[in-house]
């Protein structure tokens, strides 16, 4: 009973951590693209590097993290050095559901003005983990 | 006369052993939030730009930049609440008023009059340099800027 618990309490506390991988992160926000369109065709790096490069106002994502996302980066305003975007390069990156929904509230702001949606925040991720941009 | 020396030595035992469990219990009381707090501002602000020593700003121009966050400095530092009660607690601010709506433009330190006055002989030019960039970049010529090092003796002007 008491081992039957334990197992119980330990599969708690380890499924949370199961979604902090960048490939969860990428899952999760298909499948919140998927149920707000039926003909969501799946995250796609080469939009996701289309994204990268977007740039309808003052900055693109690459303004501060450079064009190749395994490099570090510079803020555009202060000039403090920003880690490496890609997972590859930076194990931290996309770890922390909450940091992540934080960077991409403020930087899609930054960047285009609005809001991204899930299906661009997926394109984006699945850019970064692809290794034909040298993630 | 034994007996009541027996319970008072026993009292003295109870009463250590309770003192040592509310000891326990108070630090394991620390709400994870809380407890995290120390780290809140050097993270969530530091992750720009360095981290300025909460007294190069009075609690109330702290309240202002708290409560623009989605516009500050032309561009979007917006925190959740709870992230943003944890730096306005580390700076002085009640998280009350740093989340109040305002129209006010957030407060440059740079125009403080105090920071005038103690940089009036640093020309516009040295602040816009490539080694400085701005005026807002302290560690450029204070070395230990981030830890509330300003002393005039350890300034050291990058060429």
């Amino acid at each position: 009973m008491f081992r039957k618990a334990l197992i119980a309490a330990t599969a708690l506390v380890a499924v949370p951590a199961l979604a902090d991988t960048p490939e969860l992160l990428l899952r999760g926000y298909a499948e919140q693209a998927r149920t707000t369109s039926a003909s969501y065709a799946g995250p796609s790096p080469a939009a996701g590097r289309r994204l990268f490069h977007q740039q309808p106002r003052d900055w693109s994502c690459a303004t501060c993290h450079t064009d190749q996302p395994t490099a570090t980066g510079r803020h555009a305003i202060t000039g403090k050095a920003i880690g490496p975007l890609a997972p590859s390069a930076n194990p931290e990156r996309f770890r922390n559901p909450a940091k992540v929904e934080k960077w991409f509230k403020r930087n899609c702001s930054d960047t285009l003005g609005r809001p991204c949606t899930s299906a661009e925040k997926a394109d984006l991720i699945a850019f970064l983990l692809d290794p034909k941009n040298g993630a | 006369m034994h007996t009541r020396s027996g319970i008072r030595r026993i009292d003295w035992i109870v009463w250590s052993l309770a003192a040592v469990f509310l000891a326990h219990a108070a630090v394991a009381a620390v709400p994870p939030a809380q407890a995290a707090e120390p780290a809140a501002y050097a993270e969530e602000c530091g992750a720009c730009h360095m981290a300025y020593p909460a007294s190069l700003l009075r609690p109330a121009a702290w309240a202002v930049v708290l409560a623009t966050l989605d516009r500050h400095f032309g561009v979007d530092a917006s925190l959740d609440a709870t992230a943003r009660a944890a730096v306005a607690r580390q700076l002085g601010v009640d998280p009350a008023v740093a989340s109040a709506a305002t129209a006010t433009a957030a407060p440059r330190i740079t125009q403080q009059g105090w920071f005038r006055e103690e940089h009036d002989e640093v020309s516009a030019q040295l602040f816009r340099s490539p080694a400085v960039r701005s005026a807002a970049n302290c560690n450029a010529c204070h070395a230990g800027a981030d830890r509330g090092q300003f002393d005039e003796h350890s300034v050291r002007i990058p060429r």
